[in-house]
């Protein structure tokens, strides 16, 4: 694992039919820790998400991830949604290996450790489905875990847990990035992003108008529409204003 | 009407061997057409489902047209085909038991591929972007949903195989109900009305019911179990 | 991937249910030809009597087809079948004249019989088929016909125009062409009380009468010749000649000629052998 995957993301566009998301997004992600991605309610973070990681094909403008064009094949990306196959929590994970071309004993060692790293080596045989929300955030994030991942994107990740939960899932997200992964974390909880994130980039109507450190920038944003989102004075008519 | 249940019911107690053999070789026709067109429908429509092509809508609606072709005309088809006259006629397939799975699968396919791809885009809608983020190819991304989703296929199939079993079109033209060696339930009820013997025919119809009964209650039965064991 | 292989195990396993129940039950005979051939003479009980007599003598398994007199035909003319044996004598004639049969062996007659309702609104019991035909259509009484090419029908057919009826021009709503096969065609009349001709054999062996009786009988004109065929084996190659040939050589020998004499319903003799007299 590298110690920082830098992301260049230059005049990055993308748009459904008539209606723009992202009106050419430029940035450059070159720290080792946590970046995190903020924004008001379709501002285009979680597209930009799926940008990053190949899931969603721009309309224009490029992105750069390390030496590629494209994210590593270990990239993980963990959804609000845990989206777990009804199968056994030790087969999610398995899945995520699949296509990684690992010999069979090193998949399953994976599996056992993925399993035991978030707290569940006991319910390995249990259905996924049945877990509890809590759970199966954790095997969601296992399975990215056993990918050995050099890019790790989250989309809210804990949107839908209590704060116990929560708080268990950033110590495996500060874990991972510790560890070399690079994070990238959309997030409106902004106690959590400044748990985790070592820096921030605000988008604002399919624009990053910001991008700095995690403190400076949640405290005294210099854009006044970050100001705004920060401040909740203009949360969804900027879009229209600058479209 | 009271007389022709009370003889039914006669006529249904002293069922002999020869009934056992049809409703055996009903049973074997319809599973195994099922059972095959199983094998090619479900991945057919779990393809269909998980990978974007030009021309998908026109496949879909291909499929779920094809689910109502009458037995019939498949029967039709297919007679023209396995006909030693015919294309096919090589095979020495027309009225053996071989030409009546052939028909019914013909039948089926399209229906359990319509279903499968209903089922499985339903499961694409929340887990295919995660699948697609693991990075995997739209073959193995079908596999995963119809594990996922199989519980449900289940349902699919039993229809499929409800269908199959009940349907005497296909069967008559392509087996030519032959005593002993292509008769089954539906062209056996078939000929027992043609011969005015409506209480044996009511028999008969109560034993296909019985066994459409039989085979759906023990698939659900293992389904809810293995649904109890695996969520 | 463990549980996908288990997927698609679990998937197959109907098939391979089905594969293993496809071991065949009985033993089948050595070899096995496919008759073409009516349904009067399969839902009369003929062959469940006739066949086994003949395999057992033979060692040739017989898979029948019933289907009407045009397309069991139609059938041996395709190839997919190897004898036909049927009851239109002007039909067979043709079908050996074209080739698809190198001889056509008569093997027996039944006979035709009018049934219609108990109380006879056209008073057509015991005319001749002509008259009794002439008086239905005049009585426009409901009469069901098969109209299905089958020999039964071509039969009617002629009947009407040996009657010196125009069918086209009288026939009207009295007039139910069913496009079935006896029973079914027997099965409306008895539900809409209507006269309709039949012969004798399905008659006897038909449950679902309701008030219909036989009528008219015995008419000469009412005789209906049964012949058979080997399909020609220079017209289809697969066509198993030579045990088919010793089928139809059964039929029309003294055991197969006394086979089809002994079998009655209720008592009663419903084909009468005439392989010799021919």
């Amino acid at each position: 694992m590298s110690a920082a995957l830098p992301i260049v993301i230059e005049g990055l566009r993308y748009r459904v039919g008539d209606m723009p998301i992202l009106n050419g997004i430029d940035m450059s992600v070159t720290s080792s820790g946590i970046t995190a991605i903020i924004g008001a309610n379709g501002a285009g973070k979680s597209v930009l998400l799926r940008l990053i990681d190949g899931l969603l094909a721009p309309t224009g403008g490029t992105i750069r991830i390390g030496p590629s064009d494209r994210p590593p094949p270990s990239t993980a990306f963990v959804f609000q949604r845990p989206g777990l196959v009804r199968a056994s929590a030790a087969a999610n994970v398995a899945l995520a290996l699949a296509p990684l071309g690992l010999g069979a004993g090193e998949r399953a060692e994976r599996v056992r450790a993925a399993l035991r790293h978030v707290g569940l080596a006991e319910r390995a045989g249990a259905p996924a489905t049945r877990l509890s929300g809590g759970e199966q955030q954790r095997l969601a994030l296992a399975r990215a875990w056993a990918r050995a991942p050099d890019l790790l994107l989250l989309d809210e990740p804990t949107a839908n847990l209590d704060p116990a939960s929560s708080h268990v899932i950033e110590d495996l997200v500060a874990s991972m990035a510790v560890a070399g992964t690079k994070v990238v974390l959309v997030s409106h909880n902004l106690g959590q992003v400044m748990r985790l994130a070592e820096d921030v980039v605000v988008l604002a109507a399919g624009l990053a108008v910001e991008h700095g450190p995690v403190r400076s920038t949640l405290s005294s944003p210099r854009s006044p529409q970050a100001r705004a989102y920060l401040t909740g004075e203009m949360p969804w008519t900027s879009f229209a204003a600058l479209s | 009407m009271f007389q022709t249940l009370e003889e039914t019911f006669r006529r249904l107690a002293a069922l002999d061997p020869e009934v056992v053999a049809i409703a055996g070789l009903s049973l074997r026709v319809s599973l195994s057409a099922v059972g095959l067109g199983t094998l090619v429908g479900v991945p057919l429509g779990a393809l269909v489902a998980v990978s974007a092509f030009p021309g998908r809508r026109l496949v879909t609606g291909c499929l779920n047209a094809a689910m109502g072709l009458p037995p019939v005309v498949i029967g039709l088809v297919l007679y023209l085909l396995l006909s030693r006259s015919g294309p096919l006629g090589g095979l020495g397939l027309l009225f053996t038991p071989g030409a009546m799975i052939a028909a019914q699968t013909v039948l089926v396919v399209p229906l359990i591929a319509a279903l499968a791809r209903q089922i499985v885009a339903d499961a694409e809608e929340h887990l295919g972007e995660q699948l697609r983020s693991l990075g995997l190819g739209p073959a193995r991304r079908a596999a995963i949903l119809i594990y996922d989703t199989r519980f449900s296929l289940v349902t699919a199939i039993l229809a499929a195989f409800g269908r199959a079993i009940s349907e005497i079109g296909a069967v008559l033209v392509v087996g030519g109900n032959i005593d002993g060696h292509t008769r089954t339930m539906t062209t056996a009820i078939s000929l027992e009305t043609q011969k005015g013997d409506l209480p044996l025919a009511l028999a008969l119809g109560l034993v296909l019911i019985a066994i459409v009964l039989v085979v759906s209650a023990t698939a659900t039965l293992l389904r809810s179990h293995a649904m109890r064991a695996y969520g | 991937m463990d549980f996908l292989r288990r997927s698609l195990l679990s998937f197959g396993l109907l098939a391979a249910v089905s594969g293993l129940s496809s071991a065949p039950g009985v033993a089948e005979p050595a070899e096995t030809i496919t008759v073409a051939s009516t349904t009067s003479t399969e839902q009369s009980g003929l062959f469940k009597e006739l066949l086994p007599a003949f395999t057992q003598a033979s060692g040739i398994g017989v898979k029948v087809v019933a289907l009407g007199t045009g397309q069991a035909l139609d059938a041996a003319r395709r190839g997919d079948a190897d004898v036909a044996l049927v009851h239109d004598t002007a039909a067979e004639e043709k079908f050996v004249g074209e080739g698809w049969s190198t001889k056509r062996y008569p093997v027996m007659y039944n006979d035709f019989v009018i049934v219609g309702p108990k109380d006879d609104p056209a008073g057509a019991a015991g005319a001749s088929v002509v008259e009794a035909l002439r008086k239905i259509a005049a009585a426009k009484a409901p009469f069901v016909s098969r109209g299905d090419r089958s020999g039964t029908h071509s039969a009617e057919l002629r009947y009407w125009k040996e009657a010196g009826l125009d069918l086209g021009a009288v026939r009207g709503d009295w007039y139910k062409d069913v496009g079935q096969g006896m029973g079914p065609a027997l099965n409306t009349a008895s539900a809409a009380n209507a006269y309709v001709l039949s012969d004798r054999g399905t008659w006897l062996s038909f449950k679902n009468r309701g008030d219909l009786k036989i009528l008219v009988e015995g008419d000469k004109r009412l005789f209906n010749q049964y012949g058979v065929m080997v399909v020609n084996p220079e017209k289809h190659p697969h066509v198993k000649a030579k045990a088919a040939q010793a089928f139809v050589d059964w039929l029309v020998s003294a055991p197969g000629q006394a086979a089809i004499a002994a079998y009655l319903i209720n008592g009663e003799q419903l084909f009468f052998p005439n392989a010799e007299a021919r």
